[in-house]
């Protein structure tokens, strides 16, 4: 009878990790797949010539393969998200985690879970629709597609990862440091943004890097709001990013060509950007926990 | 135990059963299986209607059809995930060197599109040229109000894009303010948009947008048959060279360009080759 026992207990342990293991397959079945279809382009096309050349052309009689515009494009998207969606997301985080009686709270607090549960080609269609004729007219463009329309759909998606992370870290800030800077005769104001939001920096820089992650990544709602087209990003010009240069060329590739290599190499530099990101993820969180 | 045993053994030979008659298409007399299709966006329409009357035709047979791309349509046909590849371009010298073959199932006008508050109907094969080079950057130039205009087109590798500056002999000179992914997306800005001139595929077009006459002929099923409308592509069929189809994607490969389905490719937009 014993044995019997231990020999299910066994099994469902090996089932456990088969399972467990399933996780660490995928990723590196995914990690190898991008280096091996990824590489041979970017050696054929020349490292320097590929990162750093300004022009896409890869249907053209002399193809052109830089991808300057597309990594700057993600990287200014990015940036300009942060700018505009950290602020928001930070006060509005402040805000529920400390000033906000429960009942708003609860309001608030379903409106960013529904923030992000919207799919982001919802978000896509409504900027397309919606945000690109505004931005359109009030800045009297020939055409609202834009970097600029992709910023404020960007900040716009980030802002749930941000509240969220951030809220939860400073709810777990200790209310022994709150009451003894209360005993010292500090405001609400000045022990909130001093003491607690000093307390769970580590948390909040983790939630603007999640931002980041969320933002880098973002495809489907850029797409259909940016314009698509592979110029040096400017704001107010019709832009390309790294996620989008993958998606959009893809479907239409012929399969082994070099410009099909070429998208896998994107994607490669792409997944580069994203370890990046999720590598100083990592490090914020280790220091908060050791802290 | 044993009861359970017998049922993991039926289970599994049903299974089999089940698979062995989807992989091998029948091959009795009735028509039986699975015709898969994969491909242009561009022909969803045109071979949505076919392969619903197919199966209305047979009962028993199965068609499916996956809007991927031409190229991805191609690839798939030259790997064997799919019977019968969609293209709504000729195949390039590189494909058919592969031992792919095109049969060019009907033709496609592309027509140029503009906002309905654009007083601008009619453009020459020039003119159009110019506006999509960059040459002309004004509507006033081309008789309509003073505005800049706005390029709305494909992605690179798109068959309609592919098409349109090929027949407009734009290539690689086109100057676009926007790149979309798909026909819907044209349409949905060009809408948007008073001062936008886009192209998609006439089969497509909504009364969202007005499409232009091009050298005073404006795009209809008859231009497009008399070739009198410039613009216009091919919609093909590609199979692969040495691998014989099975009955019944040959029966639908047949059934398709034979002239019972002729009435079906009009009602889709589009103008039969066969």
């Amino acid at each position: 009878m014993k044995s019997k026992k231990q020999l299910i207990e066994n099994i469902i342990h090996g089932v456990f990790l088969i399972l467990g293991l399933i996780t660490v397959a995928c990723v590196l079945v995914i990690t190898i797949y991008l280096l091996v279809a990824g590489i041979p382009a970017i050696n054929k096309i020349g490292f320097m010539k590929f990162m750093f050349g300004t022009k896409w052309a890869p249907t053209a009689s002399e193809p052109a393969y830089g991808i300057l515009p597309f990594i700057l494009t993600s990287v200014y998207g990015t940036s300009g998200a942060i700018i505009l969606g950290v602020p928001v997301g930070f006060f509005t985080s402040v805000y529920l985690a400390k000033f906000a009686s429960p009942k708003m709270k609860k309001i608030v607090e379903t409106a960013v879970s529904l923030l992000a549960g919207i799919p982001s080609v919802v978000y896509g269609l409504v900027g397309m629709i919606v945000l690109v004729p505004a931005v359109r007219k009030v800045f009297n463009l020939p055409d609202g597609a834009s970097l600029f329309a992709a910023i404020i759909i960007l900040a716009i998606m980030i802002l749930p990862s941000i509240i969220k992370v951030s809220m939860t870290s400073l709810e777990a800030v200790p209310p022994e440091y709150e009451e003894g800077s209360f005993a010292l005769g500090a405001t609400p104001v000045e022990t909130y943004f001093r003491v607690s939001v000093t307390a769970a920096k580590s948390g909040i820089v983790a939630a603007i890097v999640l931002g980041v992650g969320r933002a880098i990544g973002e495809a489907m709602a850029v797409i259909m709001v940016s314009g698509n087209v592979a110029n040096m990003p400017s704001l107010f010009q019709s832009v390309r990013f790294l996620t989008t240069a993958v998606s959009s060329e893809m479907s239409y590739v012929s399969a082994g060509s070099l410009h099909q290599q070429a998208l896998f190499s994107i994607a490669l530099v792409l997944f580069f950007f994203i370890m990046l990101i999720n590598a100083c993820l990592n490090f914020f969180l280790k220091r908060d926990k050791t802290n | 135990m044993r009861k359970m045993k017998k049922a993991i053994i039926f289970t599994l030979s049903a299974i089999m059963a089940i698979s062995m008659l989807t992989g091998c298409g029948g091959g009795g007399e009735e028509l039986s299986g699975t015709v898969s299709t994969d491909g242009s966006t561009s022909m969803e329409k045109v071979i949505g209607a076919l392969g619903e009357s197919f199966e209305g035709n047979n009962e028993g047979v199965t068609f499916t059809y996956n809007p991927t791309g031409s190229g991805s349509g191609i690839t798939a046909v030259a790997e064997g995930r799919c019977d019968i590849g969609l293209a709504s371009r000729s195949l390039k010298d590189e494909e058919k060197a592969e031992g792919l073959v095109e049969t060019v199932l009907a033709y496609d006008g592309i027509a140029v599109i503009v906002n309905p508050e654009n007083p601008v109907e009619d453009l020459t094969m020039e003119q159009i040229a110019d506006i999509f080079t960059g040459k002309i950057t004004n509507w006033k130039d081309v008789g309509g109000a003073d505005g800049e205009i706005v390029l709305i087109g494909r992605e690179a590798g798109s068959g309609t894009r592919d098409g349109f500056e090929s027949i407009t002999e734009t290539e690689e000179a086109c100057a676009y303010r926007q790149e979309l992914t798909s026909t819907g997306d044209v349409i949905t800005t060009v809408a948007g948009n008073p001062n936008a001139i886009g192209y998609a595929s006439l089969a497509s077009i909504s009364d969202e947008v007005k499409a232009l006459k091009v050298g005073g002929v404006s795009p209809s099923e008859e231009t497009i048959k008399d070739a009198t409308y410039a613009i216009q592509r091919p919609f093909v069929l590609v199979t692969k060279e040495g691998t014989d189809l099975s009955d019944v994607a040959q029966a639908f490969f047949d059934y398709i360009t034979g002239p019972d389905a002729n009435a079906i490719i009009v009602e889709a937009g589009v103008v039969p080759a066969n």
